[in-house]
């Protein structure tokens, strides 16, 4: 009897000292090698994009409306992409909100199981569907069918662009909007029909505004995948950098990074990671933003 | 207790990193005394346009020489031309001449063969000729019209290559428009540009001869059809040098100079007419 508490002892002590310290530290690891990442990324945008921005001046790097990198006297003005990128997304929100909004209130509360089923489904699937596809089948259908609709020489435009990108953050805006109404207490909906308001003063008077960080989260998601995109829009958007203009080329900020960094060299090459911090730090405002939406959901419930 | 537990795996860790990044080195350096023996490998980095040439003459070299192997990054020209360089190919390849400050550097430059720019436009279009002139003009932004040039009533819609482009910067330093092009669009690749052109009855754009398909048309400039043979003989004057790039005073390995020697041989004429482009020597 002694000896065997003794051995459990001796067991348990053994865990509480040498495996319990051990795996802490192993998922510790694990999560610092995210925490790494970010802080390598952060450091390396950092150093390899301000000797540009320095050599530039910043004034005449973010507010330059003239971009020729590789001229005998090059410019190196990223204002069109700024612009372009804000436009783009905007565009995107304004196109994109509506119907994403509207198609979740109808999936979290008028749907039949059976459409929600085959309608949740399809919203995944355009979720899964690789970005360089829809550039593909913006660049055979949509642009050329632009060309024609508007009868203007050429269909590639910051339209074409919006277009794309209203259709790619559909889903992360229909996915989070379904989660944040669906979580919405199923007390205050029923206050409100016993009070005698039809199902539809309900949803839109009652659960929206009881879910609305929610769906604000949802924009915000939706305005940093727009805003990071780079291969759909490099396809359809013609990537010259004019200032914006509905039916110009236009060149956004991920694709000017993206089209001009396989033959660059030297300050252009320099500058294009300035670029890339300038899109960088867009995307941190953006989480930050997102965060804020996140926390304030928390505070309501 | 906690702190300074993190303190020690956060040191762990990146002591991990550190030891990793000297375990590649050592097996970067196995790789180089890899080449020095008689099978070794030949690395050649840069220009997309080379890639069906340069891709054609390793293949052919593997045949004869089955013990090196040979692996080609397309990276571009710009790239290839640092990657030699910094010493991470053996061969860069360029689809320009070089650069001054890029000779001053110490690189050496052998041209392999010359790569004609075909102007393409759409097959609808009832244009068939251009002078090397009113293409620059058209291209400049003077001549917005077909009607201009005796095509049909619309407007011309300029396909470019993006800055930095081997073919973009053969085309405008040919063309003489360096950094006055007004381009609709600016595409990343021959294959963009070929489809665009195809699709839009009033574009033109221009892309590597070799890569011309039946979906597009190509012009004759100054009434020389673009084909091998005017290429060759310099009649077709859009056309640009395919270039090898090696560091002066480097030796190259044994199978790069192996290969370097093949290439620049007569018996490699054949493989790089074959790849649609026209020997230098």
């Amino acid at each position: 009897m002694k000896k065997n508490s003794n051995l459990h002892n001796k067991i348990a002590y053994f865990t509480s000292k040498v495996i319990e310290p051990l795996v802490h530290g192993i998922f510790l690891v694990l999560g610092l090698v995210a925490i790494a990442c970010v802080l390598l990324i952060t450091v390396y945008l950092v150093v390899s994009g301000i000797p540009a921005i320095r050599e530039i001046g910043l004034i005449d790097f973010l507010f330059g409306k003239e971009w020729a990198s590789t001229a005998a006297e090059p410019k190196f003005g990223i204002l069109p992409f700024i612009l372009t990128s804000v436009y783009g997304t905007a565009g995107a929100i304004v196109l994109g909100v509506p119907v994403g909004f509207l198609t979740a209130v109808y999936l979290a509360k008028f749907a039949s199981k059976k459409v929600k089923e085959i309608m949740n489904m399809a919203v995944s699937m355009l979720a899964g569907i690789p970005s360089v596809v829809y550039g593909l089948v913006g660049m055979m259908v949509l642009v050329p069918g632009i060309r024609k609709l508007f009868n203007i020489p050429d269909g590639a435009s910051l339209f074409a662009a919006i277009i794309v990108l209203a259709i790619m953050i559909l889903p992360s805006i229909i996915k989070m909007s379904v989660t944040a109404l669906e979580a919405v207490p199923k007390e205050y909906e029923d206050a409100s029909l016993a009070l005698g308001a039809t199902p539809e003063e309900t949803y839109f008077r009652v659960s929206v505004p009881a879910a609305k960080s929610g769906i604000a989260a949802a924009v915000v998601l939706g305005v940093g995948r727009a805003i990071g995109e780079a291969m759909a829009v490099m396809m359809v958007s013609g990537n010259v950098p004019n200032m914006p203009e509905l039916f110009q080329s236009v060149r956004f900020l991920t694709t000017a990074v993206a089209s001009e960094m396989s033959y660059s060299s030297g300050l252009q090459q320099q500058a294009l990671f300035s670029i890339a911090l300038v899109l960088f730090l867009f995307i941190m405002l953006l989480n930050a933003v997102l965060n804020y939406f996140l926390k304030g959901e928390k505070g309501d419930s | 207790m906690k702190k300074v537990l993190s303190f020690v795996l956060a040191a762990v860790l990146v002591l991990g990193v550190m030891t990793g990044c000297s375990n590649s080195n050592q097996n970067q350096d196995d790789d180089a005394a890899d080449t020095q023996q008689v099978t070794g490998t030949v690395a050649t980095d840069g220009s997309t346009s080379m890639e069906k040439v340069i891709g054609s003459l390793g293949e052919a070299f593997m045949n004869d020489n089955s013990g090196i192997t040979f692996t080609y990054n397309p990276t571009g020209s710009g790239s290839g031309i640092k990657a030699v360089q910094e010493g991470r190919c053996d061969i860069g390849l360029s689809s320009r001449d070089l650069k001054d400050e890029e000779k001053e550097s110490g690189l050496e430059a052998t041209v392999l063969a010359y790569d004609g720019i075909a102007i393409v436009v759409n097959p609808e279009n009832t244009v068939t000729d251009l002078d090397v002139e009113t293409i620059a003009k058209i291209y400049t932004g003077e001549i917005t019209n077909w009607s201009e040039v005796g095509g049909a009533d619309a407007e011309i819609v300029l396909i470019g290559r993006e800055a930095g482009s081997g073919t973009r910067d053969g085309f405008e330093s040919i063309t003489g428009t360096t950094d006055a092009c007004k381009y609709r669009q600016e595409l990343t690749s021959t294959g963009d540009v070929i489809t665009t052109v195809a699709q839009n009855p009033a574009a033109i754009g221009y892309a590597s001869l070799a890569s011309v398909k039946d979906t597009v048309k190509a012009l004759s400039v100054d009434g020389v059809v673009p084909s091998e043979d005017t290429v060759k003989d310099g009649s077709y004057v859009v056309q640009r040098p395919f270039v090898l790039v090696t560091k002066e005073g480097t030796e190259l390995t044994e199978a790069a100079q192996l290969f370097f020697d093949y290439i620049t041989s007569d018996a490699a004429k054949e493989v790089i007419t074959g790849a649609g482009v026209v020997p230098a020597n």
